[in-house]
């Protein structure tokens, strides 16, 4: 067995400076220890690991290491290397330049917890975020991110619950059945959920299931995302808002807030409490990594002593004309209360909501505009492209689509032999979600060509 | 040009007196405005593509169109990152300041060649929907990260996918709900047991997903109370959730037999190893018989903290317990080398994020392990706790602070500190103190709530500072303390130095005044109002 101290005698890495000798012997004699197995003495012999770990041998040098990892990230390719239409919960948005550029700022990358002193600028970033996205919104109260849209939509409806008293949530938009399993594992203590089914012919609500459905009483939220899992931004949207009314409900939505720029905001829609993921918003999509959730409700009191999350304030200070920042309503969590705090709060997503932020600020009222007229546009134009592509269908018929959307081979071939053709071809697209049925997606980084390109493709494959 | 008469210098006028004991830091105060307060109609920070001419836009129905265009700032480029820019000044980060004194959160250095991995479009650009065999790599990542710690926690499998530690808590507590569900006990063993000194989402955690929540205080050597353990298992226990060392920095020597009475009871044992960075090789959850235990992977595996996350946590289970591990997992053909995804696990808790995992912290800490190999970790084990033995003993020699509990014991890789006495003495609080160090480039964190220890100071000073790191951090604090006993008003109004100086909170509590947004704070406080 090596002892600890011959294993740093042999061992000096540049992340652990006072792992030299000499140094590590003269801060044991300072302190007046033998060695560093004496600051071990309370953890018992019959759990100490007599071995060292069995781990590959270290990379030792950064040259090394980097050559490693190289290997590695060249088994992968990516959305820039080929022609990607992949959606479906991450999407595929340039990212502004401004925006990496501020993310990778070694302040705000290595900061933490700090106070709103020497972290000020975290404490400004976010709540300037969070006063963007409430225009965005067109409500007054937006946290810092939580971990992602299924998290916030998870929260958003045990908000609901608690402010109802009441017991059912009924899904009433065609819901990601990921998302679908993460809400219903996080709201199962309080709530169960029922999935009332869309119109299988235009993939939208079908207002008189819900109604049907909000007769059994007992409803604390119905809810519905903008676009659903389909694309389809529903045109049921605000008479949803009224039968959840009607009912006693909260409705509470999930948009993707990249829209907004041209379609009407959750809250313009009846929306009591409205929720999402920002990672359209200048964040990548580093594999499903780049996910981060936000909630937005109107400013009042009942709501916001809902929230888990950290909700920053803007202060004065005690010197004239400084803007300070502080945590609004703090007792509500659980970092105040522990157990009794509405649910918990803790390390999240800041860092993009920062990111997200500076995207809006660059994109502007214009830009918003823009994208999401483009985005409309191309779509639009993906989803007629594709339909005079003998062996496809699009379904769904005139439903107004963002982004994603669903086309059915009516060929022989199946979506997972589809999608196989087109990666052969260089193409990222049609993930199955049937067995001759599949999901595109289309965004402002496409140009009419590429999709006239996957139209070509999938002519070849279809048949 | 006109050249000048040389003038003689003597070296004595040349001479460049040394630098203080303490640094004469001022942080950056741009006196920045918010970002309503700037840009003109009609500037724009970036262009969008605009679709060909040719494709028709389709009609949006009037209801669902939006009537007003969000009132977002209207900036030029240069603009928006020179105001991000400031703010990114206005806020100090871990690669700045000797971060040591955000105890319990691991401020270890970031390696910058591991954000790199990240930045690259081989990472960043890729979809999580992907076909398997064009992102073997990063599969291959993600199934070598949860090898490593598989056997870093003695462990049988592992999921990367919680977002961060409390997500990984989180993620525990519902693997053992589905646990007693399977076997039809979910109705009886409704209560988690946990300790005051572990992370309050512990008991937040158990308490989101149902159970009841019962916490142990400490005896009065401040180890976790065995007595009271064992007055509070039983038939209905469902687990222990357990920090080890807690966030006092004190290791609980009688851990196996905590688990051993939780287990006996029928309950399973969960090990919040938020604090494993002293541990590393030293002692593993699974040989003090857990059944459950968490990383963070962004304070022991040296992700970076990113003002509060994006940060990754890691769950790592017995065999027993694997099948209710979130879906998917990650599996290897060993015939073939080819990496897949498993998402037919029927008895999954399910999804805990969209898709797999934080996977840029994924890249991070797989390679962060790597350049450091079982000894490398050994050595960051050992050399944070023999650091933070070293803070120890030069803080416990300021007047005014104490070390309380375990008197005479080693602590391990952190030490929650209390100024009961500075404050007898002079009134002021722990809070105070905390905010002079601003004045001198660092800061300090008290504790979390509630206060069991008084006027606390939790301090870790991980493996990645230098002895000179922690000579001039010790110093500060000695000379706070010593401001704090000859001029209390210079530590009662601090931080002089730092961007803003002290916050007025009052109206954070007042819904009248709380402002969570720039149009609240017009509405509410400026009368409707914005700034001209």
């Amino acid at each position: 067995m090596t002892s600890p101290q011959d294993s740093a005698h042999t061992y000096t890495h540049p992340y652990i400076p006072n792992a030299v000798p000499a140094v590590r012997q003269a801060m044991l004699e300072e302190i007046g220890a033998a060695g560093v197995e004496d600051f071990y003495a309370d953890i018992p012999d019959g759990i100490r690991l007599h071995r060292p770990l069995d781990l590959p041998a270290p990379l030792r040098s950064e040259a090394e290491l980097t050559r490693h990892m190289e290997g590695l990230l060249g088994r992968n390719t990516s959305t820039r290397q080929a022609l990607s239409f992949l959606g479906s919960g991450c999407y595929q948005h340039h990212v502004p330049a401004v925006v990496d550029e501020v993310v990778n700022r070694s302040e705000f990358l290595t900061a933490y917890a700090g106070e709103p002193y020497e972290d000020h600028g975290r404490f400004q970033a976010l709540w300037e975020y969070q006063s963007m996205m409430a225009e965005l919104l067109d409500v007054e109260i937006v946290n810092v991110p939580v971990y992602d849209g299924f998290q916030a939509a998870g929260t958003a409806l045990r908000m609901a619950g608690r402010i109802t008293g009441r017991r059912r949530v009924l899904v009433a938009t065609a819901i990601d059945g990921d998302k679908l399993s993460r809400i219903r594992d996080y709201v199962r203590p309080d709530h169960d959920v029922t999935v009332v089914p869309v119109d299988p012919g235009t993939g939208c609500a079908d207002l008189d299931a819900v109604r049907d459905a909000l007769a059994a009483g007992d409803t604390a939220a119905v809810y519905a995302d903008t676009p659903s899992a389909l694309g389809i931004v529903d045109g049921a949207l605000p008479r949803l808002a009224e039968l959840a009314h009607q009912a006693g409900a909260l409705y509470v939505m999930g948009c993707n807030p990249l829209t907004l720029g041209v379609l009407a905001p959750p809250s313009a829609l009846g929306a009591d409490i409205a929720c999402g993921d920002i990672q359209p918003l200048g964040l990548h999509q580093s594999f499903g990594g780049g996910n981060a959730g936000f909630i937005a409700t109107r400013d009042e009191e009942r709501l916001v002593a809902e929230y888990p999350s950290r909700l920053f304030g803007l202060v004065p200070t005690t010197v004239e004309g400084e803007y300070g920042f502080g945590d609004v309503a703090y007792e509500r969590t659980s970092f105040a209360l522990r157990e009794e705090g509405k649910e918990w709060v803790g390390t999240a997503a800041a860092l993009h909501g920062i990111g997200a932020g500076v995207y809006l600020a660059l994109m502007g009222p214009q830009g918003m505009r823009e994208i999401g007229e483009t985005i409309l546009a191309l779509t639009a134009y993906a989803r007629r492209r594709l339909a005079e592509v003998p062996g496809i269908e699009v379904p769904y018929g005139d439903a107004l689509h963002f982004a994603d959307f669903t086309v059915r081979y009516t060929g022989g071939r199946t979506a997972a032999e589809i999608r196989t053709g087109l990666k052969e071809r260089g193409i990222f697209g049609g993930v199955p979600t049937g067995e001759q049925e599949a999901a595109y997606c289309v965004t402002e980084v496409h140009t009419k060509a590429d999709i006239d390109r996957l139209a070509a493709t999938l002519e070849e494959i279809v048949k | 040009m006109t050249a000048h008469a040389p003038v003689s210098v003597s070296p004595e006028e040349a001479r460049i007196a040394a630098k203080p004991r303490l640094r004469r830091f001022r942080q950056a105060s741009w006196d920045e405005r918010l970002i309503f307060e700037l840009g003109s109609p009609g500037e724009r920070g970036v262009l969008v593509p605009v679709a060909d001419p040719s494709v028709e836009a389709p009609a949006i129905p009037a209801a669902l169109r939006r009537a007003e265009p969000p009132a977002l700032p209207e900036m030029s480029q240069q603009q928006v990152l020179r105001h991000y820019l400031r703010l990114s000044q206005e806020n100090l980060g871990a690669d700045l300041n000797i971060d040591v004194g955000q105890g319990t959160c691991t401020m270890k250095y970031s390696p910058k060649v591991n954000d790199q991995f990240v930045r690259d479009p081989r990472i960043a650009a890729l979809h999580p929907l992907q076909d398997a065999d064009t992102v073997q790599g990063v599969l291959g990542i993600i199934h070598s990260l949860e090898q490593l710690l598989k056997e870093i926690s003695g462990m049988d499998r592992v999921s990367l996918q919680p977002g961060a530690g409390s997500a990984a808590i989180y993620t525990n507590v519902a693997m053992i709900r589905a646990h007693f569900a399977a076997r039809g006990e979910l109705e009886q063993r409704d209560e988690v047991i946990t300790t005051i000194f572990s992370h309050p989402s512990n008991a937040a955690c158990a308490k989101t997903a149902g159970f009841k929540v019962i916490t142990l205080h400490p005896d009065a050597d401040g180890y976790p109370d065995i007595e009271a353990l064992r007055a509070a298992v039983g038939p209905c226990t469902a687990a222990l959730l357990i920090t080890n060392p807690e966030d006092t920095g004190i290791y609980n020597p009688r851990i196996e037999e905590f688990v051993r009475i939780v287990h006996e009871a029928g309950g399973l044992c969960s090990y919040d190893q938020a604090n494993a960075n002293g541990v590393l090789g030293i002692t593993r959850a699974r040989d003090a018989g857990f059944d459950l235990c968490h990383f963070n992977l962004h304070k022991t595996f040296s992700t970076p903290h990113a003002c509060g996350g994006p940060a990754a946590g890691a769950c790592a289970v017995t065999a027993e317990l694997a099948p209710y591990l979130p879906r998917p997992t990650v599996e290897l053909d060993p015939e073939t080398g080819v990496y897949r995804l498993d998402d037919d696990r029927p008895e999954s808790v399910g999804k805990m994020r969209p898709f797999y995992g934080v996977v840029p912290n994924l890249v991070r800490a797989y390679a962060w392990i790597m350049s450091l190999g079982a000894e490398g970790l050994r050595a960051a084990a050992e050399t944070a706790v023999l650091n933070n033995n070293y803070l120890l003993h030069k803080v416990r020699r300021i007047p005014g602070v104490s070390v309380p509990y375990a008197a005479g014991r080693p602590r391990v890789e952190q030490v929650r500190y209390s100024w009961e006495k500075l404050h007898e003495d002079t009134g002021l609080h722990s809070e105070d103190l905390g905010l002079r160090a601003a004045d001198f480039g660092t800061h300090y964190w008290t504790s979390h709530h509630p206060y069991v220890v008084p006027e606390p100071m939790t301090l870790e000073p991980t493996e990645s500072y230098t002895r000179a790191d922690l000579d001039e951090y010790a110093a500060i604090l000695a000379e706070i303390a010593r401001e704090a006993y000859e001029d209390p008003e210079t530590v009662r109004t601090a931080p002089h130095r730092s961007t803003i100086h002290r916050v007025r909170p009052e109206a954070l509590d007042d819904p009248a005044t709380w402002a969570v947004s720039w149009r609240a704070y017009c509405r509410k406080v400026l009368g409707g109002a914005g700034r001209p």
